[in-house]
């Protein structure tokens, strides 16, 4: 198996909310709330939940654009919480981004080539410039011509093609992609997803993939850690992930997906959630996900699982759940 | 019930103009729910606007065509006369729910005046039809909710006071523009199962505007799909994805990441851009990016023929041709051919 490249221990993002100025604040919202993950070189981790479930903020304590309340994050082995400014500045070459929105990543007045060349620029690898740029555009599968174009020129497929350039310029070890197709179309989004698998293979890439669309993170991740209200519910190898699913919430997310297949669609049973999610400033007492879970019990409003493996035969397959169970979530005839 | 006829929308814009509807036709039935299919700009949203006579004009110019509900033409008649039919007969929901209700005003006051513009009803029988609806969209305590202002509302809350706001004069016809594109999925499974049970209660009609193809496949009786301002296919929702004739659907399909499906082979994407809607390509407007494209399609622009008993397709290769060509397709696909 291959080495360890990003490890999260017990990571925790606490916001801090103020009545007033000045004052102590009155309580927090826990964005993170013990999150602890790890991610083996040239592997793709994939990380999926609802709105609010913490994921982005996840990413950005990674690549060091908040810093965590408390935990610690080690890349290839060194914590990087200490780092001074130098050093982080030598770590953002290793570490990149891809944001989900291209219509706002990207800024405006900027050309295309411009856009790829300044991370070169900032590392003062300024030798062969140009070069470098047409490299990384024909990387991305656009032209050299599109170096002289704006932003507005392009469609949202080609503009996330461009971030990605941008992310690559460096030659990063790891990849953090926020949600990178899920401002795109459907026949667009397969491209950029395509493009993404083709890099992966070619420059050995590491991926930590955010994304709130389950069938996307199936395709592209090895590993999955589904996340709500802070916290990892389930993690696992992707294959076990969406064929023995055991925690609640997952089978739910599941089986709220909707088909694009009218037979399958009208047969299966729905496991709907009640309610909504709960505000992260004041999460439920014992078990989170007690308040929306069609299986709890009296127990779980009480005591608060941990993740851990439930499955003798698989160690790889960690559930936060006291009574953990499979369910038929996908009508799974080919 | 609602008949659209050779319905043309047409944006004038600086660069030329914008055919963003394009000689469209379908007809909905009571208690029938049709999707309407296709990716961003390819006119979904200016249609579902036509009907309601909605867009701002200018730009846009009024719609050419007929509109026929219960035997009127909605192109003809006064404004007044179409303001009691908007609401009373034909209602809408639209996509954001964050910025559909009015955030100065409590919402109970906001499904109030909703009902009170409709029927000619006393404060309080208004205010006992509003406990109704919310009850019916499934909001709990909903005397208490009446007093609340937008914000206090979560996004799937806040879409169901609108369904509720649009339920508000009883209408026949329901038009939902991406009701559920803003929210996440566990919350959308509860949005289309509250607007399936509405339809059953109330036998209301639904045109449901969606690119996502898994929603199409839950909800849809019937669907169209639309590329750049024209329907390229119509039929009922197996045609769709079981028997389509018509290229663009089945790519659409076939590039779908699917959670149902054990393949991890390679998502197979419709290569290119969707047209530019005012310089379209000559022929068949999908032919640039049409992996069946032949010289032919370059030069002739389909129309709608019939494939089966209410299934419509737009392409000018038979369903032969066009089978052949997929199968070709899927062995070049297997050996990793295609990009």
């Amino acid at each position: 198996m291959s080495e360890l490249l990003l490890e999260l221990k017990d990571i925790k993002m606490y916001f801090p909310i103020k009545e007033k100025v000045f004052k102590k604040p009155v309580n927090h919202v826990k964005a993170v709330n013990g999150v602890s993950l790890t991610v083996r070189q040239g592997e793709t981790l994939g990380i999926v939940g609802e709105s609010g479930c913490g994921k982005s903020t996840l990413a950005r304590t990674i690549v060091g654009l908040l810093e965590p309340s408390s935990g610690d994050i080690l890349f290839e082995g060194k914590s990087i919480l200490g780092y001074n400014k130098k050093q982080m500045h030598e770590l953002r070459r290793d570490i990149q981004m891809v944001y989900q929105d291209p219509y706002t990543s990207l800024n405006p007045r900027m050309k295309a080539g411009e856009i790829i060349a300044a991370p070169l620029k900032a590392f003062k690898m300024t030798s062969n410039l140009n070069e470098r740029v047409y490299e990384l555009l024909d990387l991305v599968g656009l032209k050299r011509e599109d170096a002289e174009k704006f932003p507005h020129q392009f469609s949202g497929g080609q503009r996330q093609r461009i971030g990605i350039a941008r992310a690559l310029a460096l030659n990063p070890k790891l990849l953090i992609l926020d949600e990178p197709v899920s401002a795109l179309d459907v026949s667009v989004q397969a491209q950029v997803i395509n493009l993404l698998e083709d890099l992966q293979e070619e420059l050995g890439l590491t991926y930590v993939f955010i994304a709130h669309d389950l069938s996307v993170i199936k395709h592209i991740a090895d590993k999955v850690a589904v996340m709500y209200l802070g916290k990892v519910m389930e993690l696992s190898d992707s294959d076990t992930l969406y064929h023995h699913s055991k925690h609640p919430y997952t089978n739910a997310l599941l089986s709220a997906i909707p088909l694009p297949d009218p037979e399958k669609e009208r047969q299966r049973q729905r496991i709907m959630l009640k309610g909504e999610l709960p505000s992260p400033a004041n999460p439920p007492t014992g078990c989170i996900f007690h308040t929306r879970c069609p299986i709890a019990q009296e127990s779980c409003k009480q005591h608060i699982p941990v993740l851990e493996e439930k499955d003798g035969n698989n160690p790889n397959h960690q559930v936060a759940c006291f009574y953990p169970q499979e369910t038929e979530t996908i009508a799974s005839s080919q | 019930m609602l008949e659209i006829k050779n319905l043309k929308t047409y944006i004038d814009t600086e660069n030329g103009t914008v055919k963003a509807v394009d000689d469209v036709s379908f007809q909905i039935k009571a208690g029938e729910t049709i999707c309407i299919v296709g990716e961003s700009g390819s006119g979904k949203s200016v249609l579902a606007h036509s009907i309601m006579q909605l867009n701002p004009s200018p730009p846009v110019f009024h719609p050419e065509g007929e509109i026929l509900f219960e035997g009127k033409n909605l192109l003809d008649v006064s404004e007044k006369e179409l303001r009691r039919v908007r609401g009373n007969e034909i209602s809408m929901i639209f996509q954001d729910p964050m910025s559909s209700l009015n955030p100065v005003f409590r919402v109970g006051d906001q499904l109030i005046e909703a009902i009170r513009s409709h029927e000619k009803v006393s404060k309080k029988a208004a205010k006992k039809r509003a406990l109704e609806l919310l009850t019916d969209v499934g909001i709990p305590d909903p005397e208490r909710r009446l007093h609340d202002y937008p914000h206090q509302f979560s996004g799937g809350m806040r879409q169901r006071v609108l369904i509720a706001i649009a339920l508000a004069g009883r209408p026949k016809v329901l038009i939902a523009d991406e009701p559920t594109t803003a929210l996440d999925v566990t919350i959308q499974a509860q949005i289309l199962e509250l607007m399936r049970s509405i339809q059953k209660k109330y036998g209301t009609a639904i045109i449901l505007i969606t690119h996502d193809l898994g929603v199409v496949a839950q909800i849809a009786d019937r669907v169209l799909v639309m590329y750049s301002g024209r329907i390229v296919e119509k039929g009922s929702v197996s045609d769709i994805f079981y028997r389509s004739t018509m290229p663009y659907t089945w790519s659409l399909l076939r590039s779908l990441p699917r959670i149902d499906s054990d393949t991890s082979d390679r998502l197979i994407p419709i290569q290119g851009q969707p047209s530019n809607l005012i310089d379209r390509p000559k022929g068949c407007h999908f032919s640039p990016r049409c992996p069946f494209a032949t010289k032919a399609c370059l030069e002739i622009d389909p129309s709608l023929t019939e494939r089966g008993e209410g299934h419509w397709a737009a392409c000018i290769l038979s369903e032969e041709e066009f089978f052949n060509k997929k199968q070709e397709f899927e062995v070049n696909a297997q050996k990793g051919a295609v990009k």
